[in-house]
């Protein structure tokens, strides 16, 4: 057994903990990152389509370009990591020390830490979760996993796809079995809505002539030993499904894209204070949870739908780190609560101090257009032409804004209210 | 006679709701963009709508089995499917960098590749 220690351990090698790295690295603390798999870099290494980076680098890159941008920068800081590492638990031990006990081909090592980034993404919803009965053959794939055998082996898994829901994996994926010959037959969406960005909707969808069923349902697969169709039919208000609107889809294969989860396993264990909302931790602007020195940040923290915003909140979390190591903890007393106000659904972070310039995340329950998005107790407001749910909308308030808040103040709202 | 048409822009997931007004064939005016690109956008969604064209490539001798590529720039939507099928038949030698013109002069581009593949 070995005994390590460093001012951070970053857990999960995607690009919110490769940033987190850097960052950590840049403002001189010594970090070691920790990745389960072989080879650092996370999903992006999968995404071949481009969209990436036009925040962060402010150029269009894929997915697979973007990380090897930050990869570059962590080989040539020397920042520590370690492959093929399985973090088994962590151990709260007082204020600023805590155990990660990490399993690894060189045997178990217990790295002790002020701080913890905690970066492992996300998990996909599954067949299970959205109530989809029937046979259970082969030929059913998640999104990711139809990517991973498309985008990193080369392997096509079927030839006709139906995708259930519509989340911008999925939306991704069509577009990449109608570029290989398969034929996508539907993209069926139980809500009214669909799950993912509208310019995915139309080079994903519409380009390629895919049916986008809105407010329908797979209520069962059939097949003996693969897929042969599935049994669609219509939703009512309540997203049950319609008797007698049924009909059948011939396919070999059914693509499940109903969305992500954060992955927060071991720190639910730990005991952290979880957002029903965001399926993430509670966390305050440097992106610390309820436990003191442990910091969360990309899908892990919220689902983003930019990578852009999950190496933002890694950055945004190496920094809070730093605080918490040069001061012993957060030097913050006061904390406001940040309120969903009208037609917000969800918003990271949950907590402000006002002590620094705050990256509010939020998403709206319903698309609704020619709205602004405001504070009203900083008189700040912003206009959008459309918000949907499936868009993230991110903002910046300065602190000489947040000075403006009444000290005794003990919230602030994010609201959206039409102009 | 002016002509309304609302798009939704696709060369940033910011996903700009556009509203462009149409005069005797030529943009008159495109509202809602928060930056120029989408206002590029609306011209060339009207008179020639272009695709970035992407795929994997077989890899021989490398650390992952495909290499993934993409158009150098975005090629005309016609040209999509000639892309698709020039790449299905061809396999690359491990190394691989970022960059590295897997297929040169496409459809009035190349193709390059987007992700590492080292040696093994």
């Amino acid at each position: 057994m070995k005994f390590l220690k460093y001012d951070t351990v970053i857990i999960g090698g995607g690009p919110a903990g490769i940033a987190a790295a850097i960052k950590a690295t840049e403002l001189g603390l010594k970090p070691i990152l920790v990745e389960n798999r072989d080879l650092l870099g996370g999903i992006p290494l999968q995404c071949i389509h481009p969209g990436f980076g036009l925040h962060y680098f402010r150029e269009d890159l894929t997915g697979t370009q973007f990380i090897t941008r930050l990869l570059d920068k962590l080989e040539s800081l020397k920042v520590e990591y370690l492959l093929r590492a399985h973090v088994h638990s962590i151990e709260y031990i007082d204020y600023d020390k805590k155990l990660v006990n990490v399993i690894t081909p060189q045997g178990v090592m217990r790295i002790y830490a002020k701080t913890i980034i905690y970066a492992t993404g996300a998990r996909e919803r599954h067949i299970f979760e959205i109530g989809v009965v029937g046979d259970r053959p082969d030929g059913i794939y998640t999104a990711g996993e139809a990517q991973t055998l498309m985008d990193i082996y080369g392997v096509l898994p079927g030839k006709e796809i139906v995708i259930i829901g519509s989340g911008d994996v999925g939306l991704i994926m069509a577009r990449r079995f109608a570029l290989e010959g398969a034929k996508v037959k539907a993209v069926v969406e139980i809500l009214p809505y669909p799950g993912g960005l509208m310019r995915n909707i139309l080079q994903c969808l519409v380009d390629f002539n895919i049916p986008l069923l809105l407010q329908h349902t797979v209520v069962r697969i059939v097949g003996r030993k693969r897929v042969e169709k599935v049994v669609v039919a219509k939703v009512d208000e309540n997203l049950r499904p319609i008797d007698g609107t049924e009909f059948e889809i011939p396919c070999d294969t059914v693509v499940v894209s109903a969305g992500l989860r954060p992955n927060i396993d071991l720190l639910e264990k730990l005991g952290v204070v979880v957002d029903p909302s965001t399926g993430g931790p509670v966390v305050n602007e440097y992106l610390e949870t309820s436990i003191p020195g442990v910091f969360v940040a990309g899908n892990a923290l919220v689902i983003n739908d930019l990578v852009d915003y999950a190496v933002e909140q890694g950055e945004i979390a190496a920094e809070g780190a730093k605080v918490f190591v040069d001061n012993g903890g957060m030097p913050t007393k006061n904390w406001k609560y940040v309120k969903k106000g009208r037609n917000i659904r969800l918003v990271v972070p949950q907590m402000i101090g006002g002590e620094r310039d705050v990256v509010i995340y939020a998403r709206v329950a319903q698309p609704e257009r020619n709205v602004f998005v405001e504070i009203p107790e900083l008189n700040f407001r912003m206009f959008h032409f459309g918000v949907r749910p499936a868009e993230m909308i991110r903002f910046k308030i300065g602190r000489n804004i947040l000075n403006k808040i009444n000290e005794n103040a003990d919230k602030i709202t994010i609201q959206v209210k039409p102009r | 006679m002016n002509k309304i048409v609302e798009m939704v822009c696709i060369r940033c997931p910011a996903s700009c709701t556009l509203r462009v007004t149409i005069k005797d064939n030529s943009i008159e005016s495109v509202e809602g963009a928060l930056c120029p690109r989408g206002i590029e956008f609306a011209k060339s969604e009207i008179s020639n709508p272009v695709r970035y064209v992407m795929s994997v490539v077989k890899v021989r001798g490398g650390d992952m089995p495909t290499v993934s590529v993409i158009t150098r720039d975005p090629v005309p939507k016609d040209c999509i499917w000639q892309v698709m099928k020039m790449l299905a038949r061809i396999e690359v030698e491990a190394p691989v960098e970022v960059g590295d013109v897997i297929i040169r002069n496409v459809c009035g581009t190349d193709i390059i590749a987007t992700r590492r593949v080292k040696k093994v």
